[in-house]
């Protein structure tokens, strides 16, 4: 079975120059960093909070603080990296405004009945997601990732979804490698469960397959 | 190899960062146990289809009015620095 191949990046060489030129007040230079970045930071904040006005706020806050702190960065690590520490460091404060109720950290190793062994092993029709138009679709997935607990949701999106490395994402999260890699199978587990309910083959009453749509529940 | 333990693999194994040796057990597994299998492929497809699936596009028009507003409130302030924020 093939692997997952890794996301082709944008070429990175001209990274620290932009830095150093936007350290030393090329504003046109930081342009180019946001603009390199702007829809990465979107995505990981609109993921972590759900809220599109939310997520806004966090893009432009980010990359004000990342302005603000240009001088120390040190260049130990990708701009991107750091850049995303700070967005994730960001729309978890607005998290945790909007839902004050619920404590939101990614340190908690959250414990789920999803846990154990895949219980539904069902195969998926071919090709799942044609199935669905484009708008049922979305709406499945969003609310399918919506439904995971927050710190294995952000670890999916930056691993899976940006394609960040195990390596960046425990930089990127503060957390060690063993807790992304714990994390990132439970998230992926979990996401193939619930997806299962939507995408999994069926035999319909004439014997012809069909597909598992109708089934909205969560 | 039991169940268990091609799923604590199933990460690096579907990440391909894991040693020849490895690799060979857990595709010894797959060979014979249907379910492992099923779990193994419909946990690609799901990897797949997330990242294919474009959720929270940022819109062009959003795009620039936030990197105007980024932008300008930068040339507002000094040059970087740690006091800056």
């Amino acid at each position: 079975m093939a692997t997952i191949q890794p996301k082709v990046s944008e070429p990175v060489s001209d990274e620290l120059t932009l830095v150093q030129a936007a350290k030393a007040g090329d504003v046109g230079a930081f342009e180019e960093l946001v603009r390199r970045y702007d829809r990465n930071v979107f995505r990981i904040a609109q993921h972590i909070t759900q809220n599109r006005e939310d997520a806004e706020d966090v893009v432009q806050d980010a990359f004000l603080k990342a302005y603000g702190n240009l001088n120390q960065f040190q260049g130990q690590s990708k701009f991107y990296t750091w850049l995303v520490r700070i967005a994730v460091n960001e729309a978890l404060m607005k998290l945790r405004r909007r839902r004050p109720e619920r404590m939101v950290s990614l340190d908690e190793d959250v414990k789920t009945e999803e846990d154990s062994l895949p219980r539904e092993v069902a195969d998926w029709s071919p090709n799942p997601e044609q199935q669905y138009n484009q708008a049922e679709l979305r709406d499945i997935l969003t609310r399918t990732i919506q439904g995971l607990p927050a710190s294995f949701r952000t670890v999916f999106v930056l691993r899976d979804v940006e394609g960040l490395s195990t390596e960046e994402t425990a930089e990127a999260l503060e957390l060690s490698i063993p807790a992304v890699k714990s994390r990132l199978l439970r998230a992926r587990l979990q996401l193939r469960d619930r997806l299962g309910r939507f995408f999994q083959r069926r035999e319909g009453a004439n014997g012809k397959e069909t597909n598992a749509s109708g089934d909205g529940n969560q | 190899m039991k169940c268990s333990e091609f799923l604590q693999e199933l990460t690096d194994y579907l990440d391909g960062v894991i040693d020849a040796q490895t690799k060979a057990e857990l595709e010894d597994h797959l060979a014979w146990c249907h379910n492992c299998y099923v779990v193994c492929d419909t946990t690609k497809k799901t990897i797949e289809i997330y990242r294919d699936s474009q959720l929270y596009e940022l819109p062009d028009d959003l795009r620039t009015r936030l990197r105007t507003a980024i932008i300008s409130k930068c040339g507002t302030r000094k040059k970087p620095g740690p006091q800056s924020v």
